[in-house]
């Protein structure tokens, strides 16, 4: 099946200096992708490039199997049906909410125009804000609003800016959960931008860690989170350490954990030196363990506690535990090792 | 890492159709927005240009005539006037700003707007109402006449009609422009360093001397620099009062001598002293945005005056006020009702619509220009455009008889050009088809005023964030549906100030308008001029009171501006 969005090795300049690479992915239809990065790191340009803001400087943008940029020329943003909703929401503060969902559908009649919003109004649960004017909204109500404007027209993609970032945490969640469902309702394809991890394992199918204008990589928030493909993306996403080791042989690697086992790749030969991604949950306490370990600092979060600990080999690592057993600090602990991947970086 | 692998030979059969697909504009490959924008900014920039332009003509005999006889009294004058004119707006300007923005007394909030109403009064009508008010045959002499039995020449009065005369004449209409500037920077300074300098036990007086001043310096320059501009391009009063400067001496080469190459010579000279303040003045507003102080604040802290020095504070603002707006305005009022029979003609009905009309056709066109060079440079805002639209409003320090000059110039040579060509060509005459036509005098009014229109709209358009123009566009709106359905109903409010300055401006408007102007064709201003230059004072003074009239609202508009730009302002929502 064809890609509904593809990038072709995208370049975007500002000026002389260049603020994405070579960017290259792509979405199927109906899936929620999402760029997700530090800030400065290009994601926002990279979503104003698809929506046709920012020109491309090299490579290619298609959508729907039609190139839309390309190095000096490109369809307006006008004519690539991409819907968008912005950090700010930008909705026309002249306007009434019903006449801001209507801003991109006044092409239909009368009565379809007025059914779409009201279905729309409906599918973001505002049906009675109709005639209300947005500086009258909560930020909750606005950034609906905006993404009913947004899906008014029908877009064949639709694109998120940092959606949820004027939002303080508890509503966040409650919104992203909301957009999600609207979304998958409407069954539409999207982009989203981001900086917040949790934002992202919420609402995406599919992420793009971008760090210094590089998607480093393209994949399921699962596998981001088991599967780093690069250091930046490991201590980007979730929790853990690197914990120095040497490559024993290709199932086996030696640390201040003791030997881990899973696939070393075949690029990694015997005896090298090499960076071990340990991860909170990949290791337990245990009354008596091969390993041992003195607590040095605890944070407790809820349903567990994170604990950092000082290998008696050296080196420290995280690991969460159950919020039950609560061990002081300054105790020695043993551990029990439990990977399920071995990820590890050359030295 | 991720080298650029080798770009994928993407052909457009592979990629589908192209169709659609603009060129994405940049520096290098100007769109139609770029060409609008240029080709506007050169139209309007044609005057100034052609003006200079005749630097390099070779000098001829009036030009020589001039430097040898009058050329060092016109400079002579006009720097006597501008050095005058600057005390006389700084000593009026300042003590008002300051006392109405640090201190509290009665009257306060009634002088905060007050101060300015003499923006209304043309400098050429205060003129000649003193005039009417000093004269040997006027009310005030007459009186003193009456008085002491004294007859002509027994006594001395001040001469009114001479260079120190217009020096307080200009001076009591353009204080204004410091007081506004200034008293802007007195607001913003951050109660902080006041409060500081008060806890270090400075009294109003040092505080004002030695942290308010030295802090509003630039912009009191700026607004100087304002006020000199305005001081070089009058032409009203320095002919009324018979004070010969550049401006008097550009229309009499014009005119009198007919030597436009000579005229266009003592404009570029007079250019030269106008550059010199378009640079302070740009430097000056620069340096004021270093000198903003911290970003908190409150409700300013006023020094409660009392005993002699409330009684001081509102002398000193009653004095700038009653000189520059009530008393004229009184005189202009009892003339006009002791003369029913002018404003009651059909003559000044006619002359009413003459300057309604051109001041709306001017007004509307500088407004449509202004939308299109703004929002061209927020669509586009590289370099090229943005060096146009700066030039396009440069006509503001540009006085109007130079104006004058530049457009007659091109327009002329334009008229015989094509009148040569179609007589050559098809034996028939063309004659005039652009000079001594209204369309010179609306394009001169565009070049002169665009700037006041453009600074209306830009910082209307600045206050409309840049994602409503991309959430516009990315449901469908192309760049002009994007203009016409977001931009322009949010606009609206700025859109019409913007229409009533420039009327306003184009109302009061005269040097150009009396030479560009069709033959025959009258407005209020030019009649006003006229009239009291035939000494019918009284006859002129319904045409001057409409103008003073109309000039309020800009005032009135002003004020209200300022009154709710202080950041913190408490009638602010």
């Amino acid at each position: 099946m064809m890609p509904l969005l593809e990038l072709r090795n995208v370049d975007v300049a500002y000026g002389p200096t260049t603020v994405v690479h070579g960017a290259q992915l792509e979405l199927r239809k109906g899936v929620i992708g999402c760029l997700l990065g530090p800030s400065g790191c290009g994601k926002t340009t990279l979503l104003r490039a698809i929506a046709g803001f920012e020109p491309v400087a090299g490579g290619e943008i298609c959508l729907d199997g039609r190139a839309v940029s390309r190095p000096g020329s490109a369809l307006p943003p006008e004519k690539r049906r991409v819907g968008m909703v912005f950090q700010d929401f930008a909705l026309f503060p002249h306007l009434s909410v019903a006449e801001n969902i209507g801003f991109g559908i006044q092409h239909l009649p009368r009565r379809e125009r007025r059914a779409r919003v009201a279905e729309l109004l409906e599918l973001v649960g505002l049906p009675t804000h109709a005639d209300s004017y947005p500086h009258a909204l909560s930020g909750g109500q606005q950034q609906r609003i905006a993404v009913a404007r947004a899906l008014a027209p029908r877009p064949q993609l639709l694109l998120l800016d940092e959606p949820f970032s004027s939002m303080d945490a508890e509503l966040r969640d409650e919104l992203a959960r909301e957009v999600r469902r609207i979304l998958e309702q409407e069954d539409i394809t999207t982009v989203l931008v981001t900086h917040d991890q949790m934002e992202a394992f919420a609402m995406a199918d599919h992420i793009a860690v971008m760090n210094a204008g590089r998607i480093l990589q393209w994949d399921t928030p699962c596998n981001l989170y088991r599967r780093p493909a690069e250091r930046f993306v490991a201590g980007f996403i979730g929790q853990g350490r690197l914990l120095p080791g040497t490559v024993l042989n290709d199932r086996q690697v030696d640390t201040a954990l003791g030997i881990i086992t899973g696939v070393v790749p075949e690029s990694f030969h015997q005896g090298a030196p090499v960076d071990v991604l340990v991860r909170p949950d990949d290791i337990r306490p245990v009354r008596s363990g091969p390993v041992s370990a003195d607590i040095l600092d605890k944070v407790f979060r809820g349903a567990d506690f994170l604990y950092t600990l000082r290998l008696a080999r050296g080196g420290t690592v995280l690991c969460s535990a159950p919020g039950r057993d609560d061990l002081p600090v300054g105790e020695r602990i043993g551990l029990e090792l439990d990977f399920e991947h071995l990820v590890i970086f050359p030295r | 890492m991720n080298a650029r692998v080798a770009q994928p030979d993407v052909s457009v059969t592979a990629s589908g159709s192209l169709g659609g697909m603009v060129r994405t504009a940049s520096a290098l490959r100007p769109d139609a927005w770029t060409w609008t924008i240029l080709v506007i900014a050169a139209v309007l920039a044609l005057p100034v240009l052609a003006v200079f332009a005749h630097v390099f003509v070779p000098a001829g005999d009036v030009w020589l005539h001039l430097r040898e006889t009058v050329l060092r009294d016109y400079a002579v004058n006009s720097m006597i006037l501008t050095v005058g004119v600057g005390a006389g707006v700084l000593l009026l300007g300042i003590p008002g700003a300051w006392l109405v923005s640090l201190c509290e007394f009665p009257g306060r909030r009634w002088f905060e707007w007050a101060l300015l109403a003499p923006l209304a009064m043309p400098a050429y009508i205060i003129a000649y109402t003193y005039t009417g008010m000093l004269d040997f045959a006027g009310p005030i002499q007459t009186q003193i006449r009456a008085w002491t039995g004294w007859g002509w020449g027994d006594y001395w009065f001040p001469q009114i009609r001479s260079l120190p005369g217009a020096i307080v004449m200009l001076s009591l209409v353009l204080y204004p422009y410091v007081y506004l500037l200034s008293r802007a920077a007195f607001l913003e300074q951050s109660v902080c360093v006041l409060e500081v300098s008060r806890t270090l036990g400075a009294g109003p007086w040092t505080s004002f001397r030695r942290v308010a001043l030295p802090l509003a310096r630039p912009a009191i320059v700026a607004g100087l620099s304002l006020a000199l501009m305005e001081t070089l391009a009058d032409y009203g009063t320095v002919e009324y009062f018979g004070v010969p400067t550049f401006t008097t001496g550009i229309f009499r080469t014009w005119f009198g001598l007919a030597d436009p190459a000579a005229a266009a010579q003592l404009a570029s000279v007079l250019m030269t002293f106008v550059f010199v303040l378009i640079v302070l003045e740009r430097h000056s507003r620069r340096r004021a945005r270093f000198f903003h102080t911290s970003g908190r604040y409150s409700r300013l802290p006023r020094y409660r005056l009392t005993g002699w020095r409330k009684v001081g504070a509102v002398v000193l603002c009653l004095l700038p006020v009653a000189f520059g707006f009530v008393i004229p305005g009184a005189q202009l009022g009892c003339w006009a009702l002791a003369t029913p029979e002018v404003w009651m003609h059909r003559e000044f009905l006619r002359l009413m619509g003459n300057s309604l009309s051109l001041a709306s056709i001017a007004a509307a066109l500088a407004v449509l220009l202004a939308v299109i060079m703004a929002y061209g440079k927020r669509l586009r805002p590289a370099m090229p455009i943005r060096a146009a639209v700066r030039v396009a409003g440069m006509g503001y320090a540009i006085p109007g008889t130079v104006i004058a000059v530049g457009v007659m110039l091109p327009f002329a040579w334009l008229d015989n050009t094509t009148d040569d060509l179609m007589r050559q060509y098809f034996g028939v005459s063309t004659g005039l088809i652009l000079s001594g036509t209204l369309a010179a005098v609306v394009f001169a009014y565009c070049v002169r005023f665009l700037a006041v229109s453009l600074q209306t709209v830009e910082a209307g358009l600045a206050k409309i964030k840049p994602s409503m123009d991309d959430a516009a566009r990315s449901l469908g709106m192309g760049p002009l549906q994007v203009l016409r359905r977001v931009h322009l109903p949010i606009l609206r409010g700025s859109l019409l100030t913007a229409l009533v300055l420039v009327f306003v401006d184009v109302l009061k408007e005269l040097p150009a308008t009396l030479i560009l102007r069709p033959f025959n064709f009258n407005t209020l201003a030019v009649r006003a001029f006229e009239l009291a230059s035939d000494e019918r004072l009284a006859d002129s003074s319904s045409a001057a009171l409409a103008i003073v009239l109309v000039g309020i609202v800009p005032v009135v508009l002003l004020s209200r501006a300022i009154s709710r730009s202080r950041p913190g302002h408490d009638a602010a929502p």
